[in-house]
């Protein structure tokens, strides 16, 4: 399965484990999951819309991705703050 | 810390600061929170000693915090966000307003909507009636967003509640937010040709209080215009003649005198600083016929300062009326004397947001 890696404050949300083997085909269902297994996470990811918060980029393999992007079992998901937000 | 001092909640663009001091001289930052995160607003409830904050962090998303420790741990608050899979998210928390009942509390925000908290702050609930309200299609924004900025509650009366939405205007409830009215008739925008319709024009309310003593009593600082409502908000008067500017945001009373409201007036809208390079507040004791200046400690050459809308607030009154308010310089001032004489309180914050004042 993918893995999804997370760094401060996400991470703390999510059960303080900056790493989470999570089921899916896309990046937008493994954030999915990542909230709705995590609710401390629920809503620092995605809005209430479903969409990838602004300032908010993810890395498919070291690859800048979007929520559509589909992905394999092996594929690493790095979800990090944009340098477009501070 | 002494109980006799004041406290300051600062929301800045990097941050809470809380400061402490007596007026007269410069206060202490004795504790930062959510450092680099703009905070919108901060304030305590006197009635648990709970401190809320609203924070905007660019990357997570608006929230709601609390505490009663601002050094310490904050939790979030649950419940502030819209409706998951709707067209729109939560962009801002503008303000947290204390309400009549025990235990209430309220937080408004972008776009345009209204948080009710019946648990002391632990969590909140979304006003589905103001969120559905059939004229919302037609609400338009303020250049700081579709902002609902101002929650005036009413003293002994807590299902009746004023609402100010930049720019969608004043909105009234008698019946706890079950339904919501306009409250908007005498305010004239003049940013708009005169024949506009007025379903069309879009009505930039920037700040609004009321009158402790007289709750009917409220004062309206508007997108060039300053007004004074006798009626509950049904109806409104401009009063903003002898100011040198009716444009501003920020809006302050004296608790025990419902004729007082100072404003902060700024050039216009086309250009948002002090006018004439000095910083004035105005003092009205008669509801607005005449204006005084109070400009004694404050700079008077070569300042052109803005101070947004909650960067205002006040503890005390009467005689000893401590005003408070803290521009995007990162320079909060204060009165310990109702505005006679100004002190800086602090000098080199990041660019302030909100001030709260307590102790």
């Amino acid at each position: 399965m993918p893995l999804v890696r997370l760094r401060e404050p996400l991470k703390r949300l999510a059960g303080e484990r900056s790493e989470h083997v999570i089921e899916g085909g896309s990046v937008g269902e493994l954030l999915r999951e990542l909230e709705r297994a995590h609710p401390a996470a629920k809503g620092w990811i995605l809005d209430e819309r479903g969409e990838l918060r602004q300032h908010l980029n993810v890395f498919v393999n070291g690859e800048p991705s979007q929520q559509d992007a589909r992905v394999e079992a092996n594929d690493r998901v790095d979800v990090v703050p944009a340098i477009s937000g501070g | 810390m002494s109980t006799a001092m004041t406290e300051l909640m600062v929301g800045t663009r990097k941050g809470l600061f809380v400061l402490h001091g007596e007026p007269g001289s410069a206060f202490e930052v004795t504790a930062r929170a959510f450092a680099g995160d703009p905070v919108e607003y901060a304030v305590r409830d006197p009635r648990s000693g709970r401190i809320f904050a609203s924070v905007t962090s660019p990357f997570y998303g608006p929230k709601i915090f609390f505490t009663d420790d601002p050094e310490g741990e904050w939790e979030q608050a649950e419940g502030v966000a819209l409706p998951e899979g709707g067209d729109e998210f939560l962009v801002r928390v503008w303000v947290i307003a204390l309400g009549d009942a025990d235990d209430t509390l309220y937080a408004g925000g972008d776009p345009g909507v209204l948080f009710e908290s019946r648990d002391g702050g632990a969590t909140f609930e979304l006003n589905r009636p103001l969120l559905k309200h059939p004229t919302r299609p037609k609400w338009q924004p303020g250049a700081g967003g579709l902002c609902l900025h101002s929650i005036v509650p009413w003293p002994g009366e807590p299902d009746r509640v004023a609402l100010g939405i930049s720019a969608a205007g004043v909105w009234l409830t008698d019946d706890a937010g079950a339904t919501w009215r306009r409250g908007n008739e005498g305010l004239v925008a003049r940013y708009v040709p005169e024949d506009t319709p007025a379903d069309e024009i879009a009505l930039c309310v920037h700040r609004i209080h009321r009158a402790a003593t007289r709750p009917e009593r409220m004062f309206l600082q508007f997108h060039g215009g300053v007004y004074r409502s006798d009626d509950a908000g049904e109806t409104w008067k401009d009063i903003g003649d002898g100011l040198p500017s009716d444009f501003g945001f920020a809006l302050a009373l004296d608790p025990a005198d419902a004729d007082s409201a100072y404003v902060i007036p700024l050039i216009a809208d086309i250009d948002r600083v002090t006018p004439d390079g000095r910083v004035r507040v105005y003092e009205t004791r008669d509801a607005g016929a005449s204006w005084e200046p109070r400009g004694d400690g404050l700079p008077q050459d070569e300042a052109y300062l803005t101070v947004l809308r909650e960067a205002f607030d006040w503890r005390g009154e009467a005689d000893t009326l401590e005003l408070y308010f803290g521009a995007t310089s990162g320079t909060v001032f204060g009165s310990g004397d109702a505005g006679a004489s100004w002190f800086e309180v602090a000098a080199y914050l990041p660019p302030v947001h909100s001030v709260s004042a307590g102790g």
